[in-house]
């Protein structure tokens, strides 16, 4: 039976994530999940009721808490039982238990990468390995939904999860229902597998992605999945055009690099030769393909946002969040052992079973007229857990001033100070993030990566010229070292500025309110600590610039004494010794 | 467990799919590393791997997977059992391919006490790890340039001698581990260390190819292989099976093939000029090469395999300015050009 509801009904954002829920629960393992972004979290429940409501009764739908340690998620010794019995009894993770069923990810911006690690790997293998002596890889199929909370300009989810996961939804709109029920999704999981797509959708799924700047074939894939969902929801076992048209919406939408050019224009001057190429070679269906592709191309194009992202700024933004080798120094989970002490191993320490049985010993003699028939008798008390250390890792935030007081010789003598810094960086694995300020406002160029590269390029292309918005460049700061810090890092922030603030923090010219904004934003960032360097790019040493390096408790470089050689020297001496 | 999609099914991208084949071939090459964006067939390549790797003959019943040929070079456990005079009978294992996931614990990695003896009879035992599991295979590393330095650390150390040193928690092993790195990754979320860059063999660089024929190509097989697994890997069981003897018979010939003075004579030409550090880019140069003419069914290492095998063994092992944004790749095939000629 055609259900009205799989066309789409406009451009509505939240009927959209109906939809897309009914077709993740068509087809869960091949769409692998969703992102939803909401800052309500009770469009989030509902979201998810409407999922569970389709999904076959009993099917399992856990959260993962956050810091979950390894052996509630992948699973691991029950110790318990283990102690009881005498010999390994394994328990079974939570990856484990979510079998068939969809695992929830809150607050998936700030999930660290161990974990995106161990969710990545396993929707990839469907399976979690053994991981105690004797067990068996354990086969499991979860659809995820990774939660985003954060707001819209802050370090985004992990993109090896947002490329694993079809959709990406806002939930922002009003709550929508659709006419599916539980029955109609089991109906649909059984027409699935003969649903078919020809070779002309093939190629028009692959032109649209072309359109969009797509360039991920994996992300061609899951919209070539949905839409065979979604044929399957409709009843059928051939692809209609609304089903492309839906996938693409939901999968290739959210995706898209640029806005499609018009059609209009491109049937006036055809621009992409492999295009006329293709079609010229493969005849009448590709002809067919072509009006069908402008209008799926056309029905995207209504629900893309004017402002696209463009692929470079996306990875760019994403790189910060995606390059952290590991981010829980505050759990001791990982690292260098230093020692045991006691403690529980369920509150996610990591047992030493050697000092743990050495504990026990003692008490053997006494405890074994107990009535358990293991040999070796182990008490809660007797559990030592390893305390270990991780060496922190640095990151330093170069704040550069390019506004116009700052002389654009200034600005390329400063420039390159930073390129020394980037280089002494590259072999110290520090993670480096760059602010540059000028005109009405600060930017993040590049939030903390190790990709040196990435921030040189970022670097390069920094304009001279404007307003001096020095109150706003020191809240920016403020923001990385607070993200820097949440990852356990230690941090350095050097600031390139001849400290002449005349633009607020509300972005309004006037010089007492800037130097005000600028002196309280300097005592905000000091108050959080950490080592702070002030480069005075001025032609002489200025009683404000060393004010305000004085309120941000940073030591005074005054560049006129140096070049760029000597503020790289200044700053190596500031940078704390690594061990 | 999930059912791989066949190796030779994977659409373009033959840099990538040559040097994982070349590994095959002759696995002292020394591991591949693979650079690209995701979703380009990266962990595919290497999943498929084991259907193209002809069974390996190992000591049956040794943990480690020992050579029976290898003497001196087996593991503690199999040598003891030859000085007490027994004899070591042989049989067929499948080449292991070995994920570490990242975030792999230590112990998960190098091995550790064994708890089930530890727990039951107080014994100190030791459990292999993953490093035991890839002896003689490969060991694959998604996001190698996100992997914790520590691990990094001991990959390297591992790598260097062939051979895994446990000293933990009261246990004091060794055992053989020597094993195929492949590791990938999207350089733009974090650059490697030198050190490791070093220890690879060859390096690819893959990208999301533009060409709509070949992109529909991609999208029609795993359209094909979403809905009909089984059916899709029997119907390239034939293709995977060629290559799979292609690698057999190449192994084989690979201790005849003849390298011209004049070969080694280019190669280290070719090192010079693009200024690599140390002997390693010109053994990885003549190994790569050699491998490929075994493949290619030639009698000779040629200069045409130089030249096919210069990006690979090369652009890794430049002497690296961070922030010289000139790919290695063109200096590589520029001082090709100048070298061996267009």
């Amino acid at each position: 039976m055609p259900t009205p509801a799989l066309t789409l009904a406009g451009p509505d954002a939240s009927q959209r994530a109906a939809l897309a829920a009914a077709l993740l629960a068509v087809d869960p393992p091949a769409l692998g999940g969703a992102v939803l972004r909401a800052l309500r979290p009770d469009r989030v429940t509902s979201w998810l009721d409407a999922l569970r409501a389709l999904l076959p009764p009993q099917s399992p739908m856990n959260r993962v808490p956050t810091g979950i340690p390894d052996d509630r998620l992948l699973g691991g010794l029950d110790l318990a039982m283990t102690l009881a019995t005498g010999r390994p009894v394994a328990e079974r993770g939570l990856l484990v238990r979510s079998d068939g069923g969809v695992l929830v990810l809150p607050s998936a911006e700030r999930v660290e990468s161990r974990l995106v690690g161990r969710l990545v790997a396993a929707l990839d293998a469907r399976h979690v390995p053994a991981r105690i002596a004797g067990g068996t890889d354990a086969p499991t199929t979860f659809a995820l939904v990774a939660i985003d909370e954060g707001e819209p300009d802050e370090t985004p989810v992990s993109s090896a999860l947002v490329d694993r996961l079809a959709f990406t939804l806002d939930l922002s709109g009003s709550d929508a229902t659709l006419p599916f029920a539980r029955s109609d999704v089991a109906t649909a999981r059984a027409l699935l597998p003969g649903v078919t797509a020809s070779e002309a959708q093939l190629l028009a799924f692959v032109q649209v992605a072309e359109a969009l700047g797509v360039a991920s074939l994996r992300a061609v894939t899951f919209a070539v999945r949905a839409a065979r969902a979604a044929a399957a929801l409709d009843g059928r076992t051939v692809l209609q055009e609304e089903d492309i048209a839906l996938a693409a919406t939901l999968v290739l939408g959210p995706r898209a690099t640029r806005h499609p050019a018009p059609p209009d224009e491109s049937d006036a001057a055809p621009p992409p030769s492999e295009e006329t190429e293709a079609a010229e070679s493969d005849g009448p269906t590709l002809e067919d393909s072509r009006g069908m592709e402008d209008r799926v191309i056309a029905a995207v194009a209504a629900m893309l946002p004017v402002r696209l992202e463009s692929a470079a700024e996306r990875t760019r933004r994403r790189s910060g969040a995606a390059g952290r080798a590991g981010s829980d120094r505050a759990g001791g989970q990982r690292g260098r052992q230093v020692g045991t002490r006691r403690g529980d191993p369920r509150a996610g320490g990591r047992l030493d079973l050697l000092e743990t049985l050495r504990a026990a010993a003692p008490w053997q003699r006494l405890r074994a007229s107990s009535s358990s028939r293991a040999r070796v008798q182990v008490r809660a008390d007797d559990f030592r857990l390893r305390h270990l250390v991780e060496p922190a890792g640095t990151t330093a935030i170069f704040v550069v001033d390019a506004s116009g007081s700052a002389a654009v010789q200034r600005l390329g003598e400063a420039k390159g100070a930073v390129e020394l810094l980037l280089a002494d960086a590259y072999s110290r694995r520090d993670e480096v993030g760059l602010v540059a300020f000028r005109g009405t406002g600060a930017d993040v160029l590049l939030p903390p990566t190790r990709a040196i590269a990435a921030a040189k390029r970022a670097l390069a292309a920094l304009p001279g010229g404007g307003g001096t918005p020095l109150a706003h460049a020191i809240d920016k700061a403020r923001e990385l070292v607070q993200q820097a810090r949440r990852g356990g890092n230690d941090t350095v922030v050097v600031f390139l500025t001849d400290a002449r603030a005349n633009i607020a923090r509300d972005g309004s010219p006037g010089r007492p309110q800037a130097e005000a904004d600028a002196m309280a934003s300097a005592r905000a960032l000091r108050a959080l600590g950490g080592t702070t360097l002030f480069i005075d790019t001025a032609p002489r040493p200025s009683t404000q610039a060393q004010g305000v390096a004085a309120a941000l408790g940073a030591r005074y470089v005054a560049l006129p004494r140096s070049d760029a050689r000597g503020i790289h020297a200044a700053v190596r001496s500031a940078l704390p010794e690594r061990a | 467990m999930r059912i791989a999609f066949p190796f030779s099914a994977i659409v373009g991208q033959d840099e990538m799919k040559r040097a994982i084949l070349l590994t095959a071939v002759d696995p002292t090459i020394g591991g591949v590393l693979i650079l690209g964006h995701r979703g380009t067939a990266k962990s595919t390549a290497v999943r498929a791997l084991p259907a193209l790797l002809p069974a390996m003959a190992s000591v049956k019943g040794c943990r480690y997977g020992c050579d029976p040929s290898a003497n001196g070079r087996k593991c503690a456990e199999c040598l003891a059992r030859e000085r007490a005079g027994e004899a070591l009978r042989s049989e067929k294992r499948p080449v292991p391919v070995v994920d570490l996931p990242l975030g792999a614990t230590e112990d998960r990695v190098v091995g550790a006490l064994d708890l089930e003896r530890a727990l039951a009879r107080g014994e100190k035992a030791y459990e292999p790890g993953l490093l035991a599991r890839a002896h003689r295979g490969y060991l694959y590393v998604d996001e190698i340039n996100l992997l914790e330095d520590h691990l990094v650390d001991l990959l390297l150390d591992v790598a260097a001698t062939g051979e895994n040193v446990v000293e933990r928690e009261g246990i004091s092993v060794r055992h053989p581990a020597r094993f195929v790195l492949v590791g990938s990754g999207n350089p733009e979320e974090g650059d490697l260390r030198p050190q490791l860059l070093d220890r690879f063999g060859l390096s690819v660089e893959v990208t999301t190819t533009t060409d709509i024929a070949q992109r529909v190509e991609v999208v029609r097989r795993r359209d094909a292989f979403d809905r009909d697994p089984e059916g899709f890997v029997a119907a390239w069981a034939d293709a995977d099976a060629v290559a799979r003897r292609r690698v057999e018979r190449a192994r084989k010939k690979l201790e005849t093939i003849a390298v011209p003075d004049e070969v080694l004579h280019q190669a280290a030409r070719l090192c010079a000029a693009v200024g690599t550090d140390g002997i390693r880019g010109e053994l990885a140069l003549l190994r790569g090469a050699r491998a490929l003419a075994a493949y290619e069914g030639a009698r000779a290492v040629g200069l045409e395999h130089l030249r096919t095998i210069a990006a690979s063994a090369l652009r890794h092992r430049l002497r690296r300015d961070p922030l010289d944004d000139v790919g290695s790749t063109v200096r590589v095939d520029r001082a090709v050009r100048e070298v061996l000629g267009a």
